[in-house]
């Protein structure tokens, strides 16, 4: 509950510790968890029927090499939020209509909460939780952060990841362009303005 | 410091509250204006900031435990029916299912102020709530829930407010539709009569808001957890010691043994207040499987049934002098409170806006078979100001008087209840401003146009409470690496409340703001502070803050007065540090100070001040629009927004811009896009969801200048700052439909102005 202020110092280790896809290389799952804590996995295994999916999986998330058991009928969000514990990427309509589960397939933004997860087969998928380089913030967090492009949050991992995958195919948007590509998440608190701000902040930091 | 209790009033949405507080015993010094101070009123970057955008942050919808089950509720289909049987056999035989509660097997909780039951026999709404189910999975209780069997008695139902109104209208409650307790309301003064008969020009018209849903993007959700008698809730809630209160009473266990934490939460806008039934069924059937349960509603859910904004139907009457003077102002409004008691009225910008002696309201909050009405970001002063401001200018333009003027002409100078003056009022200021930034002058007589696409001006101005009020505590606590924590019975639901707290403390120690520590949003660890509704959070925790802050700061220095044995008047305190005034080297670091008096922790709580009596406190602004009308599609584009308000400190630039670019653009939503659509002939709601329920996106937005008038109002507090939320989104709806009828010439007198209306309104022109 405690809100340290860690503007200039969050140190990787806070977030990966809650938000972990678990050590490093690749990681089987089966039950589909890995939280580092062998008694937790120990404990879901018996006691999570969620975890009990019969189609094999393989995938990369944030760059790991991931092997899952999941049902036909789980989407991608629930593979990251519920198996793998990437509670970063949040679900607020569940019918891909807000936004608020996008992630980068590929490098392209998708509606994890609209796509079944064996769907990623092979593929990349990209989180919140993988955009840091080490100890340091992607350009778009920062700016987000700099230029407070957000109010209450929640909708905030969906609206960094957009930004991203925006700025991947236009490195220099006109404010038009950043409109019409950010369209596609919805910011109840409607932080807009400053989101514009935060991907125009953010082009400029990724040029030079 | 010394405390006295004293009498504390203040209004909590249009509610006058009476209550009791304990307030600094002598009087604070005022903190220094804006441009002496180093921390408060800049922009700085929110200090939960990084945890947000690196996803670490932790709402109540990411909480999980390793053997958590998961609920869901079965909700009526129907919009009104009695349940005559609910049978669960075949869900309870589903792999996974824990546990099912309804009606027939559980103890009765009131509800709803006794107007109902935690399962109650009669639904009186779609999607009221039937059954509960808790499993291993959300898929498995979502399963079971549509396994679940139930008969149905249906019974007629009603769901406009004024045909619910009518004698005839089925009756949702044994005492009709309209209750007798706020069912109906009148307010009066002077005399309405003889001001129409006095007047040179009457204006009368209808006007009709719909309903709009909140539409959080957090869903409203409850992790529940007893360990032994001790229960703790995690809730995406805006009121934790509210949530905790509610919660003990139902489940008839000591407020002691309820915790409620909202470390995170998203969003609110006013339906997030009060306890769920969700939490408290969750509650009842975690304590008897003995482990925590996980409540999550979906969209629908939160489009159905916990709250939103009633609709309204207005008739408005206006009488007015040739040279402008307002001579009456009447109303009679209907307001669907839904199946449940709540505010649905919207006269009190009419009744405290303008300058009128001749003023009459009745108001009718009406029983209707929908989901039951909250509070929501303003609640009755957004659709009554989009009423009063559109007759106001249809006055105006009869008057042959700029729309600008005939504001300035009825401005009220105090408060016309009371007669007593206001804290501050800098509308006149906002006007001059304001005009300027949007360039008024540019504002052509209306409908005349060329081309097209046609632009109009418009504005709407606003008054709203906000002043805050004590009761309100924040512990401040200092430790000996000179580290500080400040904890605060509050939530942050978005607005930066955890930066505003850090901001305040970090001014008065003089220390920087990174060596604060916020905790708020837990009811075991914090003392009180009032809920967030109605824009009170700010003005009325940061005087606490600042109290709890200075006494750290006078302990510290009575403290190195007896270690330096220098006197206290000759000492000097500077960036967390004490020095003798002649001999600047004889001095101790506020760490110091700590550790030689064998503290382990200072320790201060402070307590927010009382507002000088004698004043009434408001908040007030205007904005002005900037529209583009393609009088050939109906669509309109919002080009600009000016927003110049009155609402006592800054306390942080950047972080009030971004609430009031969100209360502009969802007062824009609800004037061109939102409306809950409820079918006539069965009474179901057809877009609750967030596809067909249109909310406002990014390309929406337009271009927002916020403009603040005013400095601290000192005799709010002693900080001197005031709630936003609320006064940014007043206005808007008002401005922008003022401003398309300067744009097209025709007057849409109903909310939200679709393309469809638009070009139903040209045709008929032509």
């Amino acid at each position: 509950m405690s809100k340290e202020n860690k503007s200039k110092k969050l140190s990787r280790r806070d977030f990966i510790g809650r938000a972990s896809t678990g050590a490093v290389g690749s990681i089987v799952l089966f039950p589909a968890i890995s939280s580092g804590n062998d008694k937790r996995e120990e404990k879901i295994s018996k006691t999570n029927f969620k975890m009990l999916g019969t189609n094999s999986l393989t995938l990369k998330v944030n760059g790991k090499k991931i092997s899952a058991k999941v049902n036909a009928n789980t989407t991608l969000v629930e593979l990251l939020r519920d198996h793998l514990n990437l509670t970063g990427t949040k679900v607020a309509c569940n019918s891909g209509e807000c936004g608020s589960c996008s992630v980068l397939l590929d490098g392209e933004v998708v509606y994890s909460c609209h796509m079944l997860a064996l769907d990623a087969q092979g593929k990349s998928v990209t989180t919140v939780e993988g955009l840091m380089d080490g100890e340091k913030f992607h350009p778009v967090q920062e700016a987000f952060v700099e230029e407070d492009g957000l109010q209450c949050g929640f909708c905030t991992p969906g609206q960094v990841m957009a930004a991203v995958s925006l700025l991947n195919n236009n490195p220099t948007p006109t404010k038009g362009e950043v409109m019409n590509g950010m369209a596609g998440n919805i910011c109840r608190c409607a932080a807009y303005p400053k989101i514009i701000d935060s991907v125009l902040s953010a082009s400029k930091k990724m040029k030079v | 410091m010394a405390q006295k209790i004293i009498r504390s009033q203040y209004h909590l949405y249009d509610e006058k509250i009476d209550t009791m507080a304990e307030v600094p015993d002598s009087e604070l010094k005022p903190l220094p204006k804006n441009k002496d101070l180093k921390v408060i009123g800049k922009s700085i970057p929110r200090i939960d900031g990084n945890e947000k955008v690196t996803g670490a942050a932790i709402y109540t919808f990411d909480k999980t435990f390793v053997n958590i089950a998961h609920g869901r509720t079965l909700r009526s289909p129907y919009p009104f029916a009695t349940i005559t049987k609910i049978d669960t056999s075949k869900a309870e035989k589903l792999k996974g299912v824990i546990k099912i509660i309804h009606t027939y097997n559980t103890n009765e909780i009131s509800w709803y102020w006794g107007n109902s039951k935690l399962f109650d026999k009669t639904t009186r709404y779609e999607g009221e709530e039937v059954a509960f189910v808790v499993a291993e999975t959300e898929a498995i209780a979502e399963k079971a829930v549509r396994l679940i069997k139930v008969e149905y008695k249906e019974l007629d139902f009603v769901i406009n407010p004024v045909d619910a109104a009518k004698e005839d209208a089925p009756k949702i409650h044994e005492g009709g539709n309209i209750p007798k307790r706020r069912g109906h309301s009148t307010y009066s003064r002077g005399d309405f009569e003889e001001g129409i008969k006095n007047a040179d020009v009457v204006v009368e018209e209808k006007y009709i808001t719909e309903v709009a849903v909140h539409n959080p993007t957090e869903p409203f959700c409850s992790v529940v957890k007893w360990d032994d008698e001790q229960l703790t809730i995690w809730d995406s809630t805006q009121g934790i010691f509210s949530v905790r209160d509610s919660i003990a009473s139902s489940l008839k266990i000591p407020q002691s043994k309820v915790r409620v934490i909202t470390e995170y939460m998203g969003g609110g806008f006013g339906a997030k207040l009060e306890a769920g039934k969700y939490s408290v069924m969750a509650a009842l059937v975690s304590k008897e499987i003995k482990r925590p349960v996980k409540v999550v509603l979906d969209r629908r859910e939160m489009n159905l049934a916990v709250g939103n904004r009633p609709n309204s139907y207005q008739t408005i009457k206006v009488g007015a002098k040739r040279d402008g003077t307002l001579m009456a102002l009447g109303l009679t409004n209907y307001g669907s409170m839904g199946a449940y008691p709540a505010g649905a009225g919207a006269h009190w910008p009419l009744r405290s806006l303008y300058k009128c002696e001749n003023v009459t309201t009745s108001e009718y909050s009406v029983f209707t078979n929908t989901g039951r009405a909250r509070a929501f970001r303003a609640p009755g002063h957004v659709q009554g100001t989009f009423a009063l401001e559109s007759i106001l200018d249809d006055v105006a333009e009869k008057l042959k008087i700029n729309p600008l003027d005939f504001r300035i002409k009825n401005f009220a100078p105090i408060d016309q209840d009371s007669e007593r003056p206001y804290t501050s009022k800098k509308l006149l200021e906002a006007y001059e401003v304001g005009a300027k930034a949007i360039g008024w002058e540019n504002r052509k007589t209306s409908g005349s146009d060329k081309g097209f696409i046609k632009r109009g001006f418009g504005l709407a101005s606003q008054i709203w409470w906000g002043g805050g009020y004590p009761p309100a505590y924040a512990t401040v606590k200092m430790n000996r690496d000179g580290s500080v924590q400040v904890l605060c019975g509050t939530q942050d639901l978005g607005t930066g409340t955890y930066t505003i707290i850090a901001q305040v403390a970090a001014e008065v120690l003089e220390i920087p703001i990174e060596k604060i520590d916020v905790l708020i949003g837990d009811t075991q660890a914090t003392p009180y502070a009032p809920s967030s509704g109605g824009s009170n959070t700010a003005p009325s925790i940061t005087p606490a803050v600042y109290d709890g802050a200075l006494q750290i700061k006078e302990k510290l220095m009575s403290g190195a007065s007896a270690l330096l044995e220098v006197s206290q008047e000759k000492l000097v305190y500077s960036k967390g540090e004490i020095f003798e005034s002649d001999n600047k080297s004889n001095s101790l670091k506020a760490s110091e100070i700590v550790r030689k008096m064998r503290e382990r922790v200072l320790v201060a709580t402070g307590s927010r001040n009382e507002s000088t009596s004698g004043y009434r406190v408001n908040t007030f602004g205007v904005q002005f629009a900037d529209v583009e009308v393609n009088t050939l599609t109906g669509k309109i584009k919002v080009n600009k927004i000016v927003a110049a308000h009155d609402i006592g400190r800054t306390l942080n630039r950047q972080t009030l811009e971004n609430q009031f670019h969100g209360g502009v653009i969802m007062g824009l939503s609800y004037a061109l896009h939102e409306e809950r659509v409820v079918d006539e002939f069965t009474g179901k709601v057809v877009n609750a969801n967030l596809l067909d329920y249109k909310i406002a996106t990014m390309l929406d937005t337009p271009e927002i200048d916020v403009i603040i008038v005013s400095e601290a109002d000192e005799l709010v507090s002693a900080v001197g700052a005031k709630g936003i939320g609320e006064p940014a989104i007043i206005p808007t709806p008002g401005a922008i439909a003022n401003a398309v009828y300067n744009a097209i010439g025709v007057r849409i007198n109903s909310l939200p102005i679709t393309p469809d209306k638009v070009l139903m309104a040209l045709n008929k022109e032509v």
